[in-house]
């Protein structure tokens, strides 16, 4: 007779035999026996968290940085429930997440026993799929499936709820089969007349423009390599989207900037005036695209995705490619180079007057700010960050907000999965977790969240489990004291109605880094910014950095409400131009 | 110009309305059903009818029929989007004026009335294949299949002639001739 083994344990060696190394965490009533078999299985190592929404964003991190699925742990009812936020953070910014949640045992399940909730019903519409395991037998499968439909296709969050008599009960354990029944669910069957027609259309084409996004880091750091090369040989320039920022290097001329609503302004007028635009693993996302009946008129567009409902979602294309990143770049390189080895030079000649356009874009500048010498302003803290880390293999995670942005903007990366952001649910609160979760995954590494100091306090409580294993994240606070994102709203939309964005009463960031056990510094002066910064790096443990900067600065260059790419609201120096020739007041 | 407060676009033309009647074969497994009916919900997609019921018990399949109502684009996120729910085997998408397609709607018609009045109103559904399913001397259930404007028609027609309660179910398909669609 095969031997059989509790639910607790198939638990764990499906884990093992998916190569799990790290699961993110927080004990309760009903999770308590896969707990208990915890200590039996040392490959495994189980972060403790101090909230289980901190459990969600640091697997978010940790896949982010890895490639590899993030792995939750929580219990039934609240633990369930304080989970819901990362897995729809990961469900819009397609991360792969497998959530394990305890339930109250199967029949009290229907009777509001303690700590019992609808936990599937719940998590329906923010995971690609979740199982409630009714019967222990199917246990094994599911626990396999659910990291089958994690990984593969679009990459996303998946949860499976299992019971505490389940997790008692005895049933044979089976290894993965090679196939799991996933058929249709991860296309990747392009057609080679689909490239033959997309290279023709790249031959053609004299103000082309490759828009790129998370898509290209999902397919592994072989398609940011694939890209490169891709973008190298036609001389496209190329433009990224938030999450896709690392997969072109952001400090290569070819490199627009980020596009969008805080886009740099070549980018966005690249996009407005292309005539092919090629879209890599990409949404069109409303925060890119502007107003849709005036993005990107004059264009024919490709878009080539993973996922097929993508495609003619927002933005009608004109030709489709559904498929994996890395294989259709491949395809697309080979064929180039096939039918015409004289790419670079003769592609380079055709497109030269789209060039000479952008470099006149890019004269606007529209990144720059005033900088002052008496207070720090938060783009300075970027860069000036930026200039002292660049050195060295950085990670960055983001919280939410006008910090985002300048980090976005600011920020040069020029890796693959160096960048964690909340980008489709735009979550306060996910880059202290996040970072403990890159931290995780890369004992060794800089991590640096970039933070605000609204969005900072949604998860704080996590620095206790940065100090707890010595997970030494840097929270470079931007502290101006306002919700600043909402701030700018209100004063550019709202008549500067600054309805309750202003935090009375912020702790001392200081004090509370000590409190925690770890180094608070702080830096309020524009010339002990470096020092201090350099300080941060070279402090073994987590820091937290208060950064106190300019209340009033805004986030330029800016889309405003509803406006189509071309018509930019950039940066106070050129708002003062504009007001003299009296376009000013219509822009906002 | 009128200054918009909102950093999201404003909603464009609607594209032409049409109904579809979309086709889904499923797993029969636990909130199945409950899954495509989010989606629809979710998405903010129109169910005007539905009907859902095991159709191979081997292979534990159930076959669910939605009537729907959408853009052009929507109804093809709708088929896209379904085809992602991992329990989804398979989706049909047919245009309800689609001639090559049977759509067939069931009703069950309560009539309370004396017996001239029964047989008026069984006169009246006459077009529609009408089975006696019960009968006393001062009532009759009727049951009828049509197409939903039809059954809409006949339940108007029959208030005159007693009809007190109407049972309906949503349409079911099946495509014309030899071939099938799985």
């Amino acid at each position: 007779m095969p031997k059989l083994f509790s639910g607790a344990e198939i638990v764990f060696k499906c884990l093992k035999d998916q190569n799990v190394e790290h699961i993110f965490g927080y004990p309760g009533g009903a999770v308590l026996p896969i707990y208990d078999e915890l200590k039996n299985h040392p490959s495994i190592k189980h972060i403790l968290v101090r909230h289980e929404q901190g459990a969600g964003h640091a697997a978010e991190g940790y896949a982010r940085s890895t490639g590899k699925p993030g792995v939750v742990l929580v219990t039934s009812g609240p633990g369930a429930t304080n989970v819901v936020t990362a897995l729809t953070d990961a469900f819009m910014d397609s991360v792969p997440l497998v959530c394990i949640s305890g339930q109250v045992p199967t029949h009290l399940i229907g009777t509001d026993a303690f700590q019992e909730c609808d936990t599937t019903g719940i998590t329906r519409p923010c995971t690609k799929h979740n199982w409630l395991v009714k019967d222990i037998n199917d246990l094994p499968r599911i626990m396999h499936e659910a990291f089958e439909v994690a990984t593969t296709g679009r990459p996303g969050p998946v949860l499976v709820d299992i019971p505490k008599d389940i997790q008692f009960a005895k049933a044979k354990y089976f290894k993965p089969k090679k196939k799991i029944k996933l058929k249709e669910k991860s296309l990747n069957g392009f057609k080679k007349s689909d490239i033959d027609q997309l290279v023709d259309l790249m031959k053609k084409a004299s103000r082309p423009v490759f828009y790129t996004g998370g898509g290209v880091i999902n397919s592994g750091p072989k398609a940011s390599e694939l890209l490169r090369e891709l973008v190298s040989i036609t001389g496209f320039p190329i433009t990224s989207t938030l999450q896709g920022l690392g997969a072109y290097p952001g400090d290569d001329n070819q490199f627009l900037g980020m596009l969008g609503m805080h886009g740099t302004f070549e980018a966005n007028n690249a996009m407005h005036d292309c005539d092919l635009l090629i879209n890599i693993g990409a949404r069109f996302d409303d925060r890119i695209t502007g107003k849709i009946d005036e993005f990107s008129p004059k264009s024919k567009k490709v878009h080539i995705d993973i996922d097929p409902s993508s495609i003619n979602k927002i933005v009608k294309v004109d030709l489709s490619i559904v498929g994996d990143v890395s294989d259709v770049i491949r395809s697309i390189t080979k064929t180039l180079k096939k039918k015409n080895l004289n790419l670079e030079k003769s592609n380079k000649q055709k497109i030269s007057k789209w060039w000479q356009q952008i470099q006149k874009w890019r004269t606007k500048q529209s990144l720059n700010f005033v900088n002052s010498d008496k207070i720090i302003k938060p783009q300075h803290a970027v860069q000036r960050l930026y200039e002292l880390t660049k050195n060295q293999d950085t990670y960055i995670t983001t919280e939410v907000g006008q910090h985002q942005m300048w980090a976005a903007q600011h920020y040069k990366f020029n890796k693959p999965n160096r960048w964690m952001t909340s980008g489709g649910l735009g979550t306060m609160g996910y880059g202290l977790p996040a970072a403990v979760g890159v931290q995780v995954a890369h004992p060794k590494k800089l991590v640096v969240d970039i933070a605000g100091e609204a969005s900072i306090l949604m998860n704080i409580q996590e620095m206790s489990t940065a100090v707890q294993y010595n997970l030494p994240v840097k929270i470079f606070i931007l502290n101006n004291q306002y919700m600043g994102m909402v701030r700018q709203w209100q004063e550019l939309l709202h008549e500067k109605n600054y309805s309750e964005s202003y935090s009375k009463a912020l702790p001392d960031f200081v004090k509370l880094a000590e409190a925690y056990g770890c180094v608070g510094i702080r830096a309020e002066d524009p010339d002990e910014l470096d020092e201090k910064i350099e300080e941060m790096i070279n402090t073994d443990g987590p820091v937290i950095f208060d950064c106190h900067v300019d209340q009033d600065e805004n986030c330029f260059p800016m889309i405003p409400s509803g406006k189509p790419h071309n018509q930019m609201l950039l940066g106070p120096k050129d708002q003062e131009e504009n007001k003299i020739t009296g376009k000013g007041k219509a822009l906002v | 110009m009128t200054k918009s407060k909102s950093a999201y676009s404003t909603p464009s033309k609607l594209g032409k309305i049409d109904t579809h009647i979309i086709v889904v074969w499923v797993d029969n497994e636990a909130s199945v059903l409950s899954r495509v009916v989010g989606l629809f919900s979710g998405r903010g997609y129109n169910i005007e009818s539905l009907a859902v019921a095991e159709v191979d018990h081997k292979k534990n399949l159930s076959r669910i029929t939605i009537v729907t109502t959408g853009t052009p684009q929507v109804i093809e996120q709708i088929v896209l989007q379904l085809k992602k729910l991992v329990p989804v085997h398979k989706v049909g998408n047919f245009k309800r004026e689609d001639k090559n397609v049977i759509f067939k709607e069931m009703a069950l018609l309560k009539i309370v009335a004396n017996p001239n009045k029964i047989n008026k109103a069984l006169n009246a559904c006459k077009k529609y294949s009408p089975v006696i399913l019960d009968q006393t001397n001062k009532s009759a259930v009727i049951q009828i299949t049509a197409l939903r404007r039809e059954i809409d028609k006949v339940t108007k027609n029959l208030k005159p002639f007693g009809l007190v309660s109407a049972s309906r179910t949503g349409a079911v398909a099946m495509t014309r001739g030899a071939e099938i669609f799985n």
